[in-house]
């Protein structure tokens, strides 16, 4: 038998053109061949050239993630697929929009650790705060851990942005 | 507005047409109806293209690959929305699976109708998404002559494939400023050719350093074009090795050449999968690893270093990890490794070689394709083998069905020359080879072309028979009747048990009563001593002809590696398959 081979988790930035059904070639790409998708975003980065970025974060062995980024370049639209997790260190970042109903102390104690997470308070009524939230995946998952208890009602979250650290570029 | 922009305005449908005519294509497979009629009526207006009516979209992008495999050329199809477009879809992905690049305009309806569940729509780029290399919604006239070029683009290069243009029959009317020329290419899709020179000569080190080599050889060659074929001759020739090849190379290297072990895989010869899993270092040349190949994929070529050439990244340690990997075109790489190969004091270890030689001639002696003759009713092999003996010296175009006849026509036809073998290989689509027959028949009208068929595969797509006769197309569908979905009733009788549930042809058409009512010839043979004077008359017939070779009914098709097993685990006979033939043959 082969050895287990470990499941890594993997950030890729796609650089495609903006073109009508780029992101459904994307997608139909790992749903048709059985890859995960764990986070995904995407937006036009350059209007001149017509150029979006999509950002995907995946998980899979080694030579999963080398199929999926081999995969990712042969799409006709695909200019240039960067996988951030292997080529130096990168920043990701996410951003939620956390709403908390709640009225006495726990609307208290939710202000309080919103603080603690630098998190901004976008709209306030007497019995509701919605919090903005920004940092890894990992620090938002906790905030809306600890907002649950409190009277979490609602959740909406961008999915994982991300670019190399230092001067280069993709 | 200029005077030459004037001469450069044009309705959609033009523009479809001049840049058909732009890209040299002289013949076009298709299908009418409403949401293309523009195009019909631009086709009609003009005396460059051939458009060749099919019976059945699905028919006309068989034959489009049966052209584009045969000529080198891309297929062109034209058919028009909603149904037309989606019975074109198998074909799609038959030519997205074996790399057969294939244009196929399909009508939509008009833009503003998009998304109303308009009459005849359908989601075609959404459909055809998945099933092709590449494709496009039109949706601004300006953009046709741009986006037609550009497919083409696509559909060549690199690992060729099927590209769809979906065109809006307002699009098609409208009147706009023709763009592209030949020359487009796509401003991200740039294929590498040249491979990695110092990925090549650590290639040619590990080569000239094999005690136990062999080549393993496939589809990307003859996609690279007839010049890669000759190199690979060359290079082969210059190291002495072994070669053995996939059922989609076949012809690229020559079969009567000793150096050529025959077809590796699931039904391969019994040296060349045995080369295969005992050799220490494996070249592979634009083939891809599929699991017809390989087996059991942890006990494939267990101790072999392996190189692998190929112009899609994506193919590379896809199925099995490589130890040197070269992407690029094979013919540039093979063109590299024998500039190398000359320059270098690379010569192999002779001696190691000619005992490598040895034990291969060993593994020959089994004489893996020998089969039971008979006297008394025509074997499968036999007829094949007939037909390769008389018709060789014509140098005929061979396209078959999907099943044991498949096999058997890949086992016992022999081709020298590449572009001449046409088979389903990747999505093996019952069905392909009359409609394919009918395409590599038009683009080589004079040619002796013979689809090897199933009598359950000709029923798929007998329609396209009408076409062959409309077209003045004069092949020869030469069934291999044997009562059976043969290869179904194999595995059957193999894995469960002899249960032949829904396997047998019940209430077959009298093919030669069929080949005549659609005005064509009928022939048969039943007995092994009718089988040489049907073929010859065959031959004679400048007509669309159906030879009803009435074949043994339960011969099996060997040798087999079954699914899941190693290479050493091939089943050379019925006896090593557990069956009785005697038993067998109490059933016919
Ligand atoms: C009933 C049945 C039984 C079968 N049994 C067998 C069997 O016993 N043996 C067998 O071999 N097959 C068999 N097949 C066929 C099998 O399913 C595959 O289709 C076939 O093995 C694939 O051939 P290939 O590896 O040459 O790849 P292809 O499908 O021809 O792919 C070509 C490869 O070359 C690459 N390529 C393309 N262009 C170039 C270029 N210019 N330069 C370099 N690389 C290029 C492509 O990227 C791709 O990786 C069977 C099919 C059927 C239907
Ligand atoms: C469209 C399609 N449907 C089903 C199959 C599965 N299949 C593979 S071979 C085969 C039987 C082919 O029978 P026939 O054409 O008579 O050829 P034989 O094996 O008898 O030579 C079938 C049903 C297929 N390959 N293609
Ligand atoms: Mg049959």
């Amino acid at each position: 038998m082969r050895p287990q081979l470990p499941i890594e988790r993997h950030t890729m930035a796609v650089l495609v053109d903006n073109e009508a059904g780029v992101l459904a070639r994307v997608i139909g790409l790992f749903s048709g061949r059985g890859y995960n998708i764990e986070s995904l975003t995407v937006a036009e980065v350059n209007h001149a050239e017509g150029l979006s970025r999509i950002t995907v974060v995946t998980r899979g062995t080694p030579p999963v993630i080398e199929q999926i980024k081999a995969q990712l370049e042969r799409l006709i639209p695909v200019h240039k697929v960067s996988d951030l997790t292997v080529e130096g260190p990168a920043v990701e970042r996410e951003l939620a929009l956390v709403k908390v109903a709640a009225t006495g102390d726990p609307r208290v104690e939710s202000l309080r650790l919103a603080d603690a997470f630098r998190a901004r308070v976008l709209d306030t009524t007497t019995d509701s705060f919605t919090f903005e939230i920004t940092g890894s995946s990992e620090k938002i998952d906790a905030f809306v851990e600890l907002m649950k208890p409190l009277g979490l009602v609602d959740v909406s979250r961008t999915g994982v942005v991300a670019i190399k650290r230092g001067a280069g570029a993709m | 507005m200029p005077p030459e922009a004037q001469g450069n305005m044009m309705s959609g449908a033009e523009m479809i047409i001049r840049a058909l005519k732009e890209q040299g294509v002289d013949t076009i497979f298709g299908y009418p109806g409403g949401a293309v009629l523009p195009i019909y009526d631009a086709l009609f207006k003009q005396n460059h293209i051939r458009h060749i009516l099919v019976r059945q979209e699905g028919g006309a992008v068989h034959a489009a690959e049966g052209y584009a495999r045969s000529t080198g050329k891309p297929g062109v199809v034209l058919v028009t929305s909603g149904p037309g477009a989606t019975n074109a879809v198998t074909g799609l992905v038959d030519a997205l699976m074996d790399s057969i690049p294939i244009i196929c305009i399909t009508g939509q309806v008009p833009t503003h109708l998009i998304g109303s569940d308009a009459f005849q729509e359908a989601d075609t780029v959404g459909i055809t998404r998945p099933a092709t290399k590449h494709n496009y919604l039109v949706k601004n006239v300006a953009d046709v002559g741009r986006v037609m070029h550009e497919a083409f683009y696509v559909a060549t290069n690199g690992r060729p494939g099927p590209v769809v243009i979906d065109m809006p029959k307002d699009i098609q009317v409208e009147t706009g400023p023709y763009t592209g020329s030949p020359k487009t290419k796509h401003r991200s899709y740039l294929p590498q050719v040249k491979g990695d020179i110092n990925a090549i000569r650590q290639a040619v080190e590990l080569i000239a350093s094999a005690k136990r080599p062999v080549f393993y050889t496939g589809g990307g060659v003859i996609n690279s074009g007839p010049n890669a074929s000759q190199l690979l001759r060359e290079f082969v020739r210059m190291t002495g090795f072994p070669i053995t090849t996939t059922l989609m190379g076949l012809g690229s290297y020559p079969a009567s050449d000793p150096q050529w072990l025959g077809m590796l895989g699931m039904h391969g010869t019994y040296e060349a999968n045995l080369a295969m899993h005992d050799c220490d270092v494996m070249i592979n040349i634009g083939a891809r690893f599929d699991d017809r190949i390989t087996g059991r994929l942890n006990a494939f070529s267990p101790d072999s270093r392996k190189i692998h050439v190929d112009i899609d990244r994506s193919s590379i340690n896809k199925n099995v990890h490589v130890d040197v990997a070269i992407v690029g075109d094979a013919g540039h790489v093979l063109e590299d490794m024998i500039k190398v190969w000359k320059a270098g004091v690379h010569r192999p270890d002779k001696q190691a070689l000619a005992d490598w030689w040895k034990q291969i001639d060993q593994w020959r002696g089994k004489d893996c394709l020998k089969y039971e003759p008979s006297t008394d009713v025509i074997m499968p092999q036999y007829a094949l083998q007939r037909l390769h003996a008389l018709t060789r010296h014509l140098k005929p175009y061979i396209t078959t069905e999907v099943g044991q006849h498949q096999m058997w026509a890949a086992q016992f036809i022999g081709f020298d020359e590449p572009n001449h073998w046409m088979t389903s290989g990747g999505l093996g689509t019952m069905g392909y080879g009359l409609p394919a027959a009918v395409g590599v028949q038009i683009a080589h009208p004079n040619a002796l072309v013979i689809d090897v068929a199933g009598e359950a595969s000709t029923m798929m797509n007998i329609q396209e028979f009408s076409t062959a006769v409309q077209h003045d197309a004069p092949i020869k569908v030469f069934i291999l009747n044997n009562e059976y979905m043969g290869m179904v009733r194999q595995w059957q009788q193999i894995s469960y048990e002899g249960r032949y549930s829904h396997s047998y042809s019940d209430s077959l058409p009298d093919f030669v009563k069929l080949a005549e009512a659609m005005h064509g010839v009928g022939l048969r043979c039943t007995k092994p001593d009718e089988v040489d004077g049907v073929i010859e008359e065959m031959m004679a017939i400048k007509r669309p002809v159906i030879v009803d070779c009435q074949v043994a009914k339960l011969e099996n098709c060997f040798p087999m590696v079954p699914s899941g097993a190693a290479h050493n685990e091939i089943l050379l006979n019925a006896k090593d398959a557990g069956l009785e033939r005697a038993d067998d043959l109490a059933l016919v």
